[in-house]
C-alpha cells in the first residue's frame, strides 16, 4: 500500500485550481477530492499520477442551494451531507442512497463530485444523477459548460469530463408535489458496491397516471445507463404492482457482466428485482407528495 | 475453592482492563515501533500458481539508490534452511519450502526476491524494477483433482500430490453392512482467509556487541517462536527475545513461524542492523495462512428411528503448496472429532491429504473443530430429511447423556464431562421451537421462506502435551508466576500471549479475588519472553483453561503461604486464620487482624523472622498441565429467512446456548462468542478464497474476499450454562472457538431448511445470494 511518488498542489480557488491543470501535461496530474477512489487506486499502483491537485478545501464546490425551481448540489458535498441534507427532503432517494453507500468512514470522506467523475460501473450516484435528470456543470480553461446525466457516462470509469475540466456542481429540478423518487440495491458482500442499483423517479399526472418515469442502473455492467425500455412501457400507464413488475420482465439495453459475485442471468434477474422494488417505493412517494 | 472464596470477582462483568488504552488509539503494535537506522524488508511475490523461475534479474532494483540489499532465493539457500513445518512426522512426504521460492513458484504470492532498503518507499520501488521471467506451468488448486493421475505434481521429489494418508477410527465396515440404511453425502468446508485486522510483521534488531537479537513479532505464541527462530538461525536460545506487543488478532494464522518473519531475524544476524517488515493487505490475502479446506464422503448407518450405528468419513484435506507450522493436524482433529456431540459406535475416517498450488493452510478458530461440527452437523440433518424425521429427533435420539460421560468415541477421543441436553433444552425453550415451526408454516402458505438450524456442537479445548511430542506445538502445559510486592499489590506472569481475549482482565480477577483485592491492584504481564521465562502461547481456547488453572494454583500457593506467614504474626493456628478484602484476620477473634500489606512487607524480611522453613518472599511458579482436554459443547439454533426472488439469506433470530464450564467473565465469554459467530456465520454465508483454473485467486482483495462486517449480522442472543469441567481446577471449558464452530452448521441447516418446499436439497457454503437463487432455478427447472 505504498503508492509511487508524486506531487502535490493545494490551489486557494476554483480559478488556481484550473490553472494548475492547464499547466500540465496531459494525463500526468489528477484531481484529488475526497480520495476515497483515488487513493486505494494509486495505493495499489494501478495509477501513479504524477500530481495531485487537491480540490478539497475550495468552498465554492461545496454546499447545496435551490435557485430557479433547480436544486444545486455542489461537487465536493459529501455522501454523510447528502445523508442528513434537509435541503433534499422532497427527494428521500439522496438519503436513502447515501445510507447505503459504504460506511461512516467512507461517507465522511468520499464526495458526490468524487463518486460521478470515478464514473465506477458499480457506484450508486450515477443511477441517481441519471434517474433526477440531473446536468453536470464543468469549468475548464475554456470556461463554463454543462452536460446532460444521459451524456455524462461514456463507457467504465469514463464520463464527458474533459482532461483539465473539474465538476464544480450538478443540478437537479426540484420536487414538484406530483413526483417520487427511490434507490434499491443488493451490494456486492465485499465491497458494499451494487451488484445491481435501480434509481427510479416516478411523475404522477392528475389522473394518477404515470406521466413520465426515468430509470437509472448501476452495477449491471458497462456503464450507468437509462432503462428506457421500463420507461417508456410505464408511460401513461394507471400504476398497479403487476403493471411494474411487468414493466421490469426484460431491459433489453442491459448487457449484464460475469464476474465471481454475479453472472449475467442473475444480474438480470436483479435488476428485474431492483427496478420492480424501487419503482415500487418511487411510486409511493410520488403519491404521498401528492396534497 | 468455591467454599472459601468470596464469588464476587468470579463471574463479575469486570470491564476489560485492556481497553481504554486499545479504544483511545494508544496501543503499540510491530509497525508503531521504530528503531534507530532501522531498514525496510519487501518481498516480491509470484504471479503465477505453478512457474518456472528462467530469469531473475535484480540489477536494477540492486542499482536503486538507498537499496541495501536484494535476494533470491537461490542466494538465500546458500545461507538458510528451508522454513521449519510440519513435515517432521513419520510416513509423511514433506517437501522442502524454501524461505524465498528457489527456481520454482507454487502459490500465487510465494514469495520470490526480497529487497533491503533504507525506507518503505524506496524497498517498494525497488520492488518494481525486479524483472522475473516466469515458464508458467499447468496448476492444481482442486485436491480432487490434485489426487488424479493427470494432475500437474507440485513436488518432483514426491511424486504426487499426495502430503499425507491417515486412518483414524474402529472398524466401520461391518457396522455399515449390518446397518438397517446407509445415508450418504458430500460436504465442504471451503478454504477461507482468517483475516485478523492487523496483518503480519515484524522487527529484527541483532545487537552485536551483546551478542542478543529481538524479534517483535505479530504472533499468538513468543515462546513458540523463541524456540523455532533459534533453531531455524542455529542461533542461542538464551540470547534470542521474542516480543509479541499489541496484537491486532490472529485467529490461528499467527502460530506460524513464517518464511518472511524468519528471513527478517536472518537478515538483521546478516548485516548488524534492525529491520521491519510490514505485510501489506494484498500480500496478506495470498500469502498468510488460509484454512478449512476440507470435504468429505460420508456414510451414514442409521435406523429408521434416527440412530446412527456406524458412520464413515473419507476426507480430503487441502494443505496447499506446502505445510506450514501444524497444517497436518487439522483434518486429524476433524477425524477425531467426527462423531461430535453424539454416541456412535462405528466411525472411522480416511485421510487423504494433498498439496494443491494454493497458499498453504494453517489454523483457523475452531481448527479441525469447526470442519468436524459441520460435518456432523449437516449429517444430522440429511439423515432426518432422508428419514422423513424432525432434526431435533434425531439429535435427541443420538446426544450422549449426561450420565454417560467420561465417554471415548470410536476415535480416541475422551468427552470428559457435559450436560449437552441442557444446552438443546434451554436453546429450544427460548427459541420457541414449537412456535417457530408454526410460523414457519404460516409463512409458506403465504410465499415466504423461513428455515429453522440447530446444531448441537461438542469440541475440544486446552490440549495437554502429545506423548513422546518433540515437535512444534506439542507441549500442552502452562506456566504462571504469582508474585506479591512489599505493598502488597500483585505481579503475575503469563505464558499465554492474549491478543483480545481479555486474558489480563481474567487473570486479575482469579487472582484478586484470592486475596479480596481488586483487579487494579493485579498486574499482568506477558507476550514478552525476556520477562516470561516459560510459556505456550494462546490457541485452541487454552488462556484460560490451561494458563488460568496454572494462575489458580499459583494464586492458592501464595495465599496459603501469605495465610501461614499472618498466622506466624499473629501467633495462631493458620487454619485460625481468615482472608478477607486484603486482611487476615483472627476467627477466635473478630478484634484481631493484620493487613495483607503488612503480610506482604514483612515477607521480605530475613529467614530468622519467618515462620520455619519458609523462604522469603510471597512468590509461587506453577506449571499446568492437563490431564485430557475440556469437552465444550452448546447449541445454537437460528431462523433465516431467504428471499427467493434475489437468494438473499437474512438471518431473523440467532440464539446461541454454550457451556462455559465455568465463566470468570461473562461479558467476555459473550464477547468471545459474538466474534465467533461472526465468523462462523461469515463462512457460512459469505467467504471463500476460490481459485480459476489456472491457480489464480478470484478473492484476492477484500473488494472481492467477504468479510462480514457488523452490518450483515443479526442480533446475537447469547446465554451461558456452566457445567464445571472435570480436568482442570477452574472448571472452565474453553469458548473462545464455539461461535465459529457452531454458526456454520445452524446456518447452512437453517436455509436449507428454509428452501426444502423449493426441491433444495444442497448446497455447499459460502450460501451467496447468487448460490442460492441458481439453487432454487434449478430446482425449479
Ligand atoms: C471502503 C469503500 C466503500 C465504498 N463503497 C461504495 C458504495 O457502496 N457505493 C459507491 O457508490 N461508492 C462506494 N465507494 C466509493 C466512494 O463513493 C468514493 O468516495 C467516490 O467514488 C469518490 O469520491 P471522492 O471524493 O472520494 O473522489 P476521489 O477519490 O478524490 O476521486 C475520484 C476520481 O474522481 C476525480 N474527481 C474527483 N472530484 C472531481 C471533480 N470535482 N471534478 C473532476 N474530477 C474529479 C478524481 O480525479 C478521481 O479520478 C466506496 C469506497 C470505499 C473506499
Amino acid at each position: 500500500m505504498i503508492p509511487a511518488a508524486f506531487e502535490y498542489a493545494v490551489p486557494r480557488s476554483l480559478e488556481d485550481a484550473v490553472a494548475v491543470l492547464a499547466d500540465c501535461e496531459a494525463g500526468t496530474a489528477a484531481i484529488l477530492a475526497g480520495g476515497m477512489s483515488l487513493l486505494p487506486t494509486m495505493k495499489l499502483r494501478l495509477a501513479a499520477p504524477a500530481l495531485l491537485v487537491d480540490i478539497g478545501r475550495l468552498r465554492e464546490l461545496a454546499g447545496i442551494s435551490r435557485a430557479s425551481g433547480r436544486l444545486r448540489i455542489g461537487a465536493l458535498t459529501t455522501h454523510a451531507e447528502l445523508l442528513a441534507a434537509p435541503e433534499l427532503a422532497e427527494w428521500r432517494v439522496f438519503a436513502e442512497t447515501a445510507g447505503v453507500l459504504g460506511d461512516p468512514q467512507v461517507r465522511n470522506r468520499g464526495t458526490f463530485g468524487g463518486s460521478l467523475a470515478q464514473a465506477h460501473p458499480a457506484a450508486d450516484w450515477p443511477a441517481v444523477f441519471l434517474a433526477l435528470r440531473g446536468v453536470a456543470c464543468l469549468r475548464g480553461s475554456r470556461g463554463e459548460r454543462s452536460v446532460r446525466s444521459e451524456d455524462f457516462f461514456t463507457g467504465v470509469l469514463t464520463t464527458a469530463i474533459a482532461e483539465g475540466e473539474i465538476l464544480t456542481h450538478v443540478t437537479f429540478p426540484a420536487g414538484d408535489g406530483r413526483s417520487g423518487a427511490a434507490y434499491s440495491k443488493m451490494r456486492q458482500q465485499a465491497s458494499g458496491m451494487a451488484l445491481a442499483g435501480v434509481a427510479a423517479r416516478i411523475t404522477l399526472d392528475t389522473a394518477g397516471r404515470i406521466e413520465e418515469s426515468t430509470v437509472g442502473v448501476t452495477g449491471i455492467g458497462g456503464a450507468p445507463f437509462r432503462a428506457r425500455s421500463i420507461e417508456q412501457r410505464l408511460s401513461g400507464l394507471l400504476p398497479t404492482p403487476s403493471i411494474l413488475e411487468e414493466s421490469c420482465a426484460d431491459v433489453p439495453e442491459a448487457d449484464p457482466t460475469n464476474d465471481l459475485h454475479a453472472d449475467a442471468d442473475y444480474r438480470r434477474q436483479l435488476l428485474r428485482v431492483h427496478a420492480t422494488r424501487a419503482l415500487t417505493r418511487a411510486l409511493e412517494r410520488a403519491r404521498s407528495a401528492i396534497p | 475453592m468455591r467454599r472459601d472464596a468470596p464469588p464476587d470477582l468470579i463471574g463479575a462483568r469486570v470491564p476489560r482492563v485492556e481497553d481504554p488504552r486499545l479504544l483511545a488509539g494508544r496501543g503499540a503494535y510491530v509497525d508503531d515501533l521504530q528503531l534507530p537506522g532501522m531498514l525496510q524488508l519487501d518481498i516480491l511475490r509470484s504471479p503465477h500458481a505453478h512457474a518456472r523461475i528462467c530469469e531473475l534479474d535484480v540489477s536494477m532494483a540492486r542499482a536503486l539508490p538507498g537499496v541495501v540489499a536484494v535476494y533470491t532465493g537461490r542466494d538465500l539457500a546458500q545461507f538458510l534452511k528451508p522454513v521449519p513445518s510440519a513435515g517432521g512426522m513419520q510416513g509423511f512426504n514433506a517437501p522442502p519450502h524454501h524461505v524465498l521460492a528457489v527456481d520454482r513458484v507454487r502459490f500465487v504470492g510465494e514469495g520470490v526476491a526480497a529487497v533491503l532498503a533504507q525506507d518503505r518507499y524506496i524497498a517498494r520501488d525497488a520492488r518494481e524494477l525486479i524483472n522475473v521471467t516466469y515458464d508458467v506451468l499447468p496448476a492444481v488448486t482442486d485436491p480432487g483433482v490434485a489426487l488424479t493421475p493427470q494432475a500437474p505434481v507440485l513436488h518432483d521429489d514426491i511424486g504426487s500430490n499426495r502430503a499425507f494418508e491417515l486412518r483414524i477410527g474402529n472398524d466401520t465396515q461391518a457396522a455399515l453392512a449390518a446397518s438397517e440404511r446407509i445415508i450418504s453425502g458430500r460436504f465442504i468446508n471451503q478454504r477461507v482467509i482468517p483475516g485478523p485486522m492487523e496483518t503480519r510483521g515484524a522487527v529484527a534488531h541483532f545487537e552485536p556487541w551483546e551478542g542478543r537479537l529481538t524479534v517483535w513479532l505479530s504472533t499468538q505464541a513468543p515462546h513458540l517462536m523463541k524456540r523455532e527462530f533459534a533453531r531455524y538461525l542455529d542461533f542461542p536460545e538464551h540470547r534470542l527475545r521474542v516480543v509479541a506487543p499489541d496484537v491486532g488478532g490472529a485467529f490461528g494464522a499467527k502460530n506460524n513461524p513464517y518464511a518472511e518473519e524468519l528471513l527478517a531475524a536472518a537478515l538483521s544476524l546478516k548485516h548488524g542492523v534492525p529491520l521491519k517488515w510490514i505485510e501489506e493487505r494484498s500480500e496478506h490475502m495470498l500469502a498468510t495462512s488460509h484454512a478449512r479446506a476440507q470435504a468429505v464422503e460420508v456414510h451414514a448407518g442409521v435406523r429408521a428411528d434416527g440412530t446412527v450405528q456406524a458412520l464413515h468419513y473419507r476426507l480430503t484435506a487441502d494443505m496447499g503448496a506446502y505445510y506450514h507450522a501444524i497444517t497436518h493436524i487439522g483434518p486429524m482433529m476433524t477425524a477425531a472429532l467426527m462423531t461430535g456431540a453424539y454416541r456412535i459406535a462405528h466411525a472411522a475416517t480416511d485421510i487423504i491429504s494433498v498439496f494443491t498450488n494454493a497458499t498453504p493452510t494453517d489454523p483457523y478458530r475452531g481448527f479441525g473443530r469447526a470442519e468436524a461440527t459441520y460435518f456432523i452437523e449437516r449429517t444430522m440433518d440429511l439423515i432426518a430429511r432422508e428419514l422423513g424425521l424432525d432434526v431435533l429427533e434425531v439429535r435427541r435420539r443420538n446426544l450422549i447423556r449426561p450420565e454417560e460421560f467420561p465417554c471415548t468415541t470410536p476415535t480416541g477421543h475422551v468427552h470428559e464431562s457435559g450436560n449437552f441436553q441442557l444446552c438443546l433444552d434451554r436453546a429450544l425453550e427460548r427459541f420457541d421451537y414449537e412456535g417457530t415451526r408454526r410460523e414457519q408454516a404460516r409463512l409458506r402458505a403465504a410465499g415466504r421462506y423461513l428455515g429453522i438450524g440447530i446444531a448441537t456442537h461438542a469440541w475440544r479445548a486446552g490440549f495437554p502435551s502429545v506423548p513422546g511430542g518433540k515437535g512444534y506445538v506439542t507441549s500442552g502445559w502452562e506456566k504462571s508466576t504469582v508474585s506479591i510486592d512489599a505493598a502488597g499489590k500483585i505481579r503475575v506472569v503469563i505464558g499465554t500471549s492474549p491478543h483480545g481475549q481479555g486474558v489480563v482482565t481474567t487473570t486479575a480477577q482469579i487472582v484478586a479475588q484470592q486475596f479480596g483485592l481488586l483487579p487494579q491492584d493485579v498486574r499482568v504481564i506477558h507476550g514478552d519472553t525476556d520477562a516470561v521465562a516459560q510459556g505456550n502461547g494462546t490457541m485452541g481456547s487454552r488462556s484460560l483453561v490451561v494458563g488460568g488453572s496454572a494462575t489458580l494454583l499459583a494464586a492458592q500457593q501464595v495465599r496459603a503461604k501469605a495465610i501461614r506467614l499472618a498466622a506466624h504474626l499473629l501467633q495462631i493456628d493458620p487454619r485460625q486464620v481468615v482472608l478477607e478484602s486484603a486482611c487476615f484476620r483472627d476467627a477466635g477473634n473478630s478484634q484481631r487482624g493484620i493487613a495483607l500489606t503488612e503480610v506482604a512487607a514483612h515477607a521480605f524480611a530475613g529467614p530468622r523472622d519467618l515462620p520455619d522453613g519458609m523462604e522469603p518472599c510471597l512468590e509461587a511458579a506453577v506449571l499446568f498441565e492437563p490431564a485430557n482436554f475440556t469437552t465444550c459443547f452448546g447449541t445454537h439454533v437460528c431462523a433465516v429467512e431467504v428471499d427467493v426472488q434475489t437468494g438473499a439469506a437474512a438471518i431473523r433470530r440467532y440464539i446461541a446456548i454454550d457451556d462455559a464450564g465455568r465463566a470468570i467473565n461473562p461479558t467476555l465469554v459473550e464477547g468471545q462468542i459474538h466474534g465467533g459467530l461472526a465468523q462462523g456465520i461469515g463462512q457460512a454465508l459469505m467467504e471463500g478464497a476460490s481459485y480459476d483454473s489456472a491457480g489464480q485467486p478470484l478473492a484476492a482483495s477484500l473488494l472481492d474476499y467477504a468479510t462480514p462486517k457488523a452490518s450483515d449480522l443479526p442480533h446475537f442472543e447469547v446465554e451461558l450454562t456452566e457445567t464445571p469441567s472435570t480436568v482442570n481446577p477452574l472448571g472452565a471449558r474453553g469458548i473462545g472457538e464455539a461461535g465459529a464452530i457452531g454458526a456454520p452448521p445452524a446456518v447452512v441447516n437453517a436455509v436449507l431448511d428454509a428452501l426444502a418446499p423449493l426441491g433444495v436439497r444442497h448446497l455447499d457454503m459460502p450460501l451467496t445470494p447468487q448460490r442460492v437463487w441458481r439453487a432454487i432455478q434449478e430446482a425449479r427447472a
